[in-house]
């Protein structure tokens, strides 16, 4: 699992690349809510398009930032997810509180 | 012909998720699968070891052993644990159904499982164990094999 940030204005987008299981998202979820805690972005874009593989780990630490965004009002979003992580994105109903591109 | 086998029997780190998962999948990739069922046999294996992991042994390290076994055309998983067992089964393949949601457990998993295999059996004892069973047939006429597949999705990227 490698994470990259990029940062534009009120915008945090986190590039997300290899697998996304329950171990790799124990490691994501400490430095994401790190770089997070600064308040200034009022917007997440998690950007799917190097992620392999996903599980419902995957899709628990998804729901996770949406929850620590939403707290302060700001939103999430998923972009370029492939076919075979959007499966796991369709099953879960996510789409239903996050806007998937 | 002899049906193939193989056990792997891991400490309950969750950094041997991945490579569980990846050994089951290269193990399956003698009934030639496509791309699709091996997705979905790696994210099946994936839920059930990561339950192991998450739930079975509390804080410790205890130990999972994971068997496969290719019947005909027919995958069969076993993950066990020796650890607390599964108080409810029923309830806890409920959809959402979770035990640890401050851990950000999504309560997916069986699902996850139901809808990627054929069967899922789940046998469950307090204080003995829990033994999960993914029972999944490899399609045998395909349009495309795996590596035309792979071909394929390199092209998309």
């Amino acid at each position: 699992m490698n994470i990259d940030f990029v940062e534009t204005g009120q915008v945090l987008t986190i590039k997300l690349k290899g697998e996304l299981d329950h171990h790799s998202a124990e490691a994501a979820r400490v430095l994401v809510d790190e770089k997070i805690k600064n308040e200034k972005y009022s917007k997440l874009v998690i950007d799917l398009k190097g992620l392999d593989f996903i599980d419902s780990s995957g899709i628990g630490f998804v729901i996770g930032r949406y929850k620590v965004i939403r707290k302060r009002k700001g939103v999430i979003e998923i972009v370029n997810a492939g076919k075979k992580v959007r499966k796991i994105l369709d099953m879960s109903g996510i789409g239903k509180i996050i806007n998937i591109k | 012909m002899h049906n193939n086998y193989v056990f792997i029997r891991i400490p309950s780190l969750s950094v041997n998720e991945s490579f569980t998962r990846a050994a089951v999948a290269a193990f399956c990739s003698s009934l030639n699968p496509t791309v699709n069922e091996i997705t979905e046999i790696k994210t099946a294996v994936s839920e059930a070891v990561t339950n192991a992991v998450v739930h079975a042994y509390e804080d410790k390290i205890g130990e999972i052993e994971i068997q496969c076994r290719i019947k005909g055309r027919v995958v069969e998983i076993i993950v066990e644990d020796f650890g607390c067992g599964i108080e409810d089964v029923e309830k806890a393949r409920e959809p959402l159904f979770t035990t640890k949601p401050e851990l950000e457990r999504s309560g997916m998993g069986f699902s996850v499982m139901e809808s990627f295999m054929d069967e899922v059996i789940v046998l469950s004892e307090k204080d003995v164990g829990t033994k999960v069973i993914l029972r999944k047939k490899i399609s045998e006429k395909k349009q495309k094999s795996l590596n035309e597949e792979i071909d394929e999705s390199s092209e998309e990227e």
